[in-house]
């Protein structure tokens, strides 16, 4: 069982969805009660990160999520979602994020290094270049193209979280991972194939996770 | 590297897709949802659907199409017409749109971007612009109510107006050239390039596979929108793109 996390950010109904054509129970839910039999948990989002943050902590939701990861379950963040398992953001001044992998989330330039311009959002089908092909999110995989939507990107210090990257007017972090964190920055469920072999990836992960002794 | 999109356009009338559309393969012509998965499997990037109920009921209706899309097809979609509220906005995003189109609500109500943009975010915006040129002003003129009520706003100033408003992507189709076949509006697109920064797609004009290749290119469109083109399979998504490739253009 996977449960989502309802905490009044994201498109939801995409992402059960998608989870449905899998073939995979779920629980929607924004109480911890309901979602406490869950073994792995998906962090969808759509918005600004403040409100996010603040909409976590208001429903108790972040420390619910710490506590599950410390407990070793397998955490999505998709999106948004993604951006919160770092330190922190800059949308609309610094706000303090889940702290769950390194990093910064700061916003597009608007142009590369040589100055050549870029549209703000990063909107559209990119390209996915995988660094590192043996994580367990990128299982059975060979690039592909995935839909991102986000003026914002992950800006980490610690390039070992990176999975895989798409290349825009910086090098865009992609799928993150580290331990049972894992982050999309772009929108599997809405990212045909390739994003439902990510999301099926996770699922699987789920699925081995569950039985080990925790 | 962002890959140009093709998006194919559906017209949807109380629930069925209208506009005579041939697809041999399909046991019912209407079916929006039907229809839909066909351009997924061709590899269309995106779908606008084009609710052009007259009726309430046909609104309603329109809902259930929407989930119905969403469920089935793992790839965004925008849903126009008819959106006049940050209401009709919020019930066609709850059922799994991931962007809704402003026309003539825009205009009538300029606003309702930027409460749109607040509520819903920048990036399921998207403000489609009718623009017919118009010798007197030297420039295109914005037109509303699928073409038939001319304003009083000139499209380039409109187009930089509505990013302001907070508009995540454009829509624009040349009305000069919708249904012409002879290719999208080069000139328009290009002007229109040069004063936003937001995502431009190209509509009207499309009649055969080159025609994408000039608007990328020639135009530097984001993305290109077509109907008939693909719904008469004179060609499909796949062979444009195709042609695209080889012509050096990125597509996924």
């Amino acid at each position: 069982m996977i449960g989502i996390i309802d905490y009044g950010m994201g498109n939801l109904f995409s992402v059960s969805k998608a989870l449905e054509r899998l073939g995979v129970p779920y629980t929607l839910s924004h109480s911890p009660q309901e979602l406490e039999k869950c073994q792995g948990l998906i962090l969808p989002g759509v918005g600004a990160f403040p409100d996010a943050m603040k909409a976590l902590n208001k429903t108790g939701m972040k420390q619910y999520i710490l506590n599950k990861v410390e407990e070793g379950i397998p955490l999505l963040g998709i999106c948004l979602g993604m951006q919160l398992l770092f330190d922190e953001s800059e949308e609309n001044g610094t706000t303090e994020g889940l702290q769950l992998l390194p990093g910064r989330v700061v916003r597009f330039a608007g142009k590369d290094a040589a100055g050549h311009a870029y549209k703000i959002p990063h909107m559209g089908w990119n390209e996915l270049q995988h660094l590192q092909p043996e994580a367990k999110l990128l299982s059975k995989m060979d690039g592909g193209y995935v839909y991102f939507v986000h003026s914002y990107y992950v800006d980490t210090p610690d390039k070992h979280v990176v999975l895989a990257s798409a290349q825009y007017e910086t090098e865009v972090p992609a799928v993150v991972g580290k331990g049972n964190v894992y982050g999309a920055q772009f929108h599997p469920e809405k990212s045909s194939t390739t994003g439902m072999k990510i999301l099926e990836n996770f699922c699987n992960v789920v699925r081995d996770q569950e039985g080990v002794e925790r | 590297m962002l890959t140009k999109r093709i998006i194919p356009c559906l017209d949807v009338k109380d629930g069925r897709v209208v506009k005579g559309i041939q697809f041999l393969e399909l046991r019912d012509a209407g079916d929006p949802v039907e229809l839909a998965t066909i351009y997924d499997e061709q590899g269309a990037d995106e779908l606008v659907f084009l609710d052009i109920s007259a009726t309430h009921e046909g609104r309603k209706t329109m809902i259930e199409v929407v989930r119905e899309v969403a469920a089935t097809l793992a790839i965004p979609f925008t849903v126009g017409g008819g959106i006049g509220s940050l209401e009709d906005m919020r019930a066609i995003l709850r059922a799994g749109a991931d962007k809704v189109s402003l026309n003539s609500a825009a205009v009538r109500q300029p606003e309702l971007i930027t409460e749109g943009a607040r509520y819903f975010g920048s990036q399921c915006m998207v403000v489609a612009i009718d623009a017919k040129y118009d010798h007197d002003l030297g420039s295109w003129r914005v037109y509303t109510h699928g073409g038939r009520k001319s304003t009083e706003l000139e499209v380039l100033k409109w187009a930089r107006q509505v990013e302001e408003l907070g508009a995540g992507e454009l829509l624009l189709t040349s009305m000069d050239k919708d249904g012409e076949k002879t290719g999208f509006d080069l000139a328009l697109l290009q002007a229109v390039q040069q004063v936003v920064s937001i995502p431009v797609i190209a509509s009207g004009g499309a009649g055969d596979a080159s025609h994408f290749v000039d608007a990328f290119q020639d135009a530097e469109a984001d993305a290109a929108l077509a109907a008939s083109i693909f719904h008469y399979k004179e060609t499909s998504v796949a062979n444009v793109k195709d042609i695209l490739r080889q012509n050096g253009v990125h597509v996924r």
